[in-house]
């Protein structure tokens, strides 16, 4: 029993693998994308134009007030009704973008924010443009706030990935699906779809550490 | 080197600073006296445009600012006269992130677009001037307070200024390192340099400085030859908050 179960799961390693790929580039695409989005909403929530401002606060509020589920079927099976279509991955890859970019934000303004304002003027007091003082003396330090709240959506991201199942992207948790539907082998098909899982988590949260603990190094012994 | 006209500031439509006139020549120092809340800290920082004035003319060097046009306009000026006036902070405000030369370094790289090495030599002068050579590599969380406070002042000599605005510089400091940071001031004031120095150690600004100014309720109350004014103040205001020093003043 425990042999076939195991014969089961390196045959379908293959297929398993394939599935854990797409989940590796949906996550790190989401990351990226979520990032670099996230980002410009950060600014924009910083921004005094209120209708800038507005915005952002109004992008964040829907982003994390409704399921990621939706958001997906709204972009897979909603959007071709006005025209859009999109494949399966860059629907997900979207979705997954979008929704990430709303955490993003928020982890982001409120590292900003966090920085003391004598930071900024101490900037100023040498000369430096707003832009400047950003990337020479907020952002370095605030990055190092975000990283374990970022860290964590991460984390949070390669599981939610699972959802993708759901508009046919072939990652992870959909192989398991299909090689179940074939087999049978319910428990030991999500099983190995919950290991493979639960390793590259691990991975992420290793690495997670260890930039972590670079960002920290000028709290340490010099 | 410094002129300041009819400088105004109101905070929710509280009249903080009213009209205040004053000028520095070059080579001067000059302290700011005065209870908390008069005032004084609020001109020093809008000295540099750290706080926004509502109405008045400030001028640096070459360099003008009225505050009665848009600011939005004059932002190129102000940040000209940012690198004119060099500011020192009463909570020192060094970058954590960075060690004691990169901060020293960093308005010479990124601001003045110095060469990174003209700017390190400079640098490291400026942190041995300050009597800190050998703590270049140091974070400032590694550093005293008074350690912290001189990286500060050699961050701003290394803009290389034409005057230098001390708020309140050893107000956050535990009383045995007040003096090693008076200490740098009072080298940088037989150096000629210009300072202006918002303080509560009256006999500082009774050996270092040229002049003092006295602020209440937003207004210069009293102006005069330290030492003067310090012993002998003619107004009574002026007298009622000296009272609170004697004995920190010797004759």
């Amino acid at each position: 029993m425990i042999e076939e179960s195991v014969q089961l799961a390196i045959d379908s390693a293959p297929f398993l693998l394939k599935g854990a790929y797409y989940t590796v580039i949906l996550s790190i695409g989401g990351m990226f994308f979520g990032l670099l989005l996230g980002f410009g909403l950060a600014l924009m929530r910083l921004s005094r134009v209120w209708p800038v401002n507005w915005l952002a606060r109004i992008y964040v509020s829907f982003f994390r007030g409704t399921p990621l589920l939706v958001q997906l079927f709204l972009i897979y099976y909603g959007l071709p009704q006005v025209g859009i279509e999109l494949d399966p991955l860059p629907a997900a890859l979207i979705g997954f973008s979008l929704n990430m970019a709303a955490y993003a934000c928020e982890i982001l303004r409120s590292a900003i924010g966090s920085i003391d304002k004598g930071q900024w003027e101490a900037a100023a007091s040498i000369g430096m443009t707003r832009a400047q003082a950003m990337r020479r003396a907020i952002l370095p330090q605030a990055a190092r706030t975000a990283l374990p709240p970022l860290g964590n959506s991460f984390i949070s991201l390669v599981k939610d990935t699972a959802l993708a199942a759901t508009i046919q992207v072939p990652e992870l948790f959909r192989q398991a699906q299909l090689i179940t539907a074939r087999t049978f082998e319910v428990f030991t098909m999500y099983l190995a779809a919950a290991l493979i899982y639960w390793v590259l988590a691990s991975i992420l949260a290793h690495f997670q550490h260890r930039l972590e603990a670079r960002a920290n190094r000028h709290d340490r012994e010099q | 080197m410094i002129a300041v006209e009819h400088l105004t500031k109101r905070f929710n439509g509280q009249t903080v600073l009213d009209g205040i006139d004053l000028s520095v020549e070059t080579g001067e120092v000059v302290a700011i006296i005065g209870p908390s809340g008069s005032g004084k800290t609020t001109f020093l920082r809008c000295l540099n445009l750290l706080e926004t004035p509502d109405a008045g003319r400030i001028r640096i060097g070459d360099i003008s600012i009225d505050a009665d046009r848009s600011l939005n306009n004059q932002q190129g000026a102000i940040r000209r006269l940012r690198q004119q006036a060099g500011f020192v902070f009463q909570s020192f405000n060094l970058f954590p992130h960075r060690t004691a030369l990169e901060n020293v370094i960093e308005g010479p790289v990124v601001v003045k677009k110095t060469p990174r090495d003209q700017a390190v030599t400079l640098g490291r002068a400026l942190l041995a001037k300050v009597g800190l050579a050998g703590k270049e590599d140091a974070y400032p969380r590694k550093l005293s307070g008074g350690q912290q406070q001189r990286v500060a002042i050699a961050r701003a000599l290394a803009m290389e200024p034409g005057v230098i605005l001390f708020d309140e510089p050893t107000s956050a400091l535990d009383p045995e390192l007040v003096g090693e940071v008076l200490a740098t001031i009072r080298k940088l004031a037989e150096e000629k340099r210009t300072l202006i120095i918002v303080t509560h150690e009256m006999s500082f600004a009774r050996d270092v400085a040229n002049r003092v100014v006295f602020f209440d309720k937003g207004v210069i109350v009293e102006q005069g030859e330290a030492k003067a004014l310090l012993t002998h103040p003619r107004e009574e205001r002026t007298r009622q908050f000296l009272r609170k020093f004697i004995g920190t003043i010797e004759p």
